[in-house]
């Protein structure tokens, strides 16, 4: 169990914000950590690494990793980090990388297998993929055998199916080793596949808690389909208007009456929702 | 006839020497500090580029002669004179080239990527143990720079030479100084001769750095 209760003044993007964040972390589980941009969560995330100063207490199991007395260095933490942009060393082959961190060959070469990476384990990083780079970055992570595994936005940088592939990778890892993981993100069907439980951090606050599914599934009452969108675009076509919503990377049209258009400019968010019915998916 | 040149590559190697084990932990220490006092460091460190070899060359000598406490100190316990000799060159040299040392080191640090870095102390490695495993074999166009140009450098340095270490022959007169007493002798022949050596060696020197520098980029993306 992680009990984790620190404060710290951010002099972010948009002006000075306290972060203050009282959470317990039960062991094995798998935290998806959400929110705006600027809003704190790679802070948090530097913090429990010990890479920030902050002020307040982190226990793991029985040590304090922070107290009023003393921070305990990132050195002898034991955690394993990912960051974004991968940070491999260099100078050192995909094998050597890992065995930087612990000189367990068997956990390494079992690593590279779980992520098949055991053909390029004499490669060195610059000749490695993106996808290739932050499966060898994983692995590295998982070398420290971590109390706490700490992924900060660890597949953003990666197209569409270099993500589902290293989802599932995660997923398998988390499987095997069932460490206590917190891994921000942006996205909910990635949010979705691998987390447990999602918390919503905004302006440096927790803003919501809890299971995934409750947090995700942002539909009310009876309605089944919920998308929240921006309005780009409103046209009139004989009697009827024709609106254009933009949901994530698509675009949608919507039919509408002309009352309905009085109440909507051009840039609005909406939320685009129906009732029971029955949707074909193919 | 070739022993001035001796003399200078001698003294470069040496500086060299003494002056990577001075500059490595100043250079990693200003690449990661955050302190107030970095731009004093940093403007004391770059002062040997601005100012005149002579004026460098005089403050070596007044404070390291023996009317100098430091000068008195290093006669009366060891017996030894640190002013017109071998050392009395090495210690000015080293004044005399650090800026060109340090300055490539810290940059090449600075350019690391910081996760890098924190990724080599959340793995539990210590401070030092990242700059000799992580830092260091990362920056190998800035560390061959440093090496090569501080070489150069000091191999082409004349005024604190001659202030400091004066012209003694097979002690301090090194082929900067030679070239000078030839032409003052009007021994244009030998100072032709001389000159041409040093100027294709520094042409050769300072080509290898750019070629290297140039495969390097090549081989590890046009980024560094």
């Amino acid at each position: 169990m992680i009990k984790i209760c620190i404060k710290k003044e951010l002099h972010g993007s948009n002006a000075a914000m306290s972060l203050d964040v009282d959470l317990t972390l039960n062991a094995g589980e798998f935290i998806a950590l959400t929110g705006e941009s600027g809003s704190g969560k790679t802070t948090l995330l530097r913090i429990l690494a010990g890479l920030e100063e902050a002020n307040g207490e982190i226990k793991v199991n029985d040590t304090s990793w922070l107290n009023a007395a003393k921070t305990l260095p990132p050195q002898k933490r034991q955690i394993g980090f990912v960051f974004q942009d991968y940070a491999l060393f260099e100078n050192m082959s995909v094998l050597q990388n890992l065995l930087f961190v612990s000189i367990n060959k068997n956990l390494a070469l079992r690593l590279l297998e779980i992520t098949e990476l055991t053909e390029l384990q004499n490669r060195y990083p610059n000749t490695l993929s993106g996808g290739q780079k932050q499966r060898v970055s994983l692995c590295r992570a998982m070398m420290n055998e971590p109390k706490l595994l700490l992924l900060d936005e660890p597949l953003s940088a990666l197209d569409p199916l270099m993500r589902r592939k290293l989802q599932d990778e995660i997923l398998t890892l988390h499987r095997e080793f069932n460490t206590t993981t917190i891994m921000v993100s942006h996205d909910p069907s990635e949010i979705y596949k691998l987390a447990s439980r999602v918390i919503v951090l905004n302006q440096g606050k927790v803003t919501s808690d809890g299971n995934t599914k409750e947090i995700l599934l942002k539909t009310q009452g009876s309605q089944k389909f919920s998308f929240t969108g921006e309005l780009l675009e409103l046209k009139k076509v004989d009697v009827i208007f024709i609106a254009i919503v933009a949901i994530g990377q698509q675009l949608v049209e919507v039919v509408l009456s002309e009352e309905e258009t009085s109440e909507l400019s051009i840039g609005d968010k909406v939320t685009i929702s129906t009732k029971a019915f029955s949707p074909i998916i193919s | 006839m070739f022993e001035p040149f001796l003399i200078s590559f001698k003294l470069a190697s040496i500086t060299v020497i003494v002056l990577f084990f001075i500059s490595l932990p100043l250079a990693w220490y200003l690449s990661q500090t955050q302190s107030r006092l970095k731009p004093f460091i940093e403007a004391l460190t770059a002062l040997p580029i601005v100012l005149p070899p002579s004026v460098l060359g005089f403050y070596i000598l007044v404070s390291l002669s023996q009317n100098s406490p430091i000068g008195a100190f290093f006669k009366n316990v060891f017996d030894v004179s640190l002013v017109f000799n071998f050392t009395s060159l090495v210690i000015a040299s080293c004044f005399y080239s650090l800026p060109f040392m340090v300055q490539p080191l810290q940059s090449g640090f600075e350019s690391i990527n910081k996760n890098m870095l924190e990724a080599s102390y959340i793995a539990g490695k210590s401070k030092c143990e990242t700059l000799f495993r992580v830092a260091l074999p990362n920056i190998k166009p800035a560390f061959i720079t440093a090496i090569i140009v501080t070489f150069a450098h000091t191999v082409g340095e004349f005024g604190v030479v001659l202030m400091v270490g004066g012209s003694i022959p097979g002690e301090t007169k090194v082929a900067s100084v030679a070239i000078y007493e030839m032409v003052e002798l009007m021994n244009y022949k030998g100072a032709h001769i001389y000159s041409a050596i040093m100027l294709g060696m520094s042409f050769i020197v300072l080509l290898s750095v750019y070629v290297f520098n140039a495969k390097h980029n090549r081989k590890f993306g046009l980024k560094r």
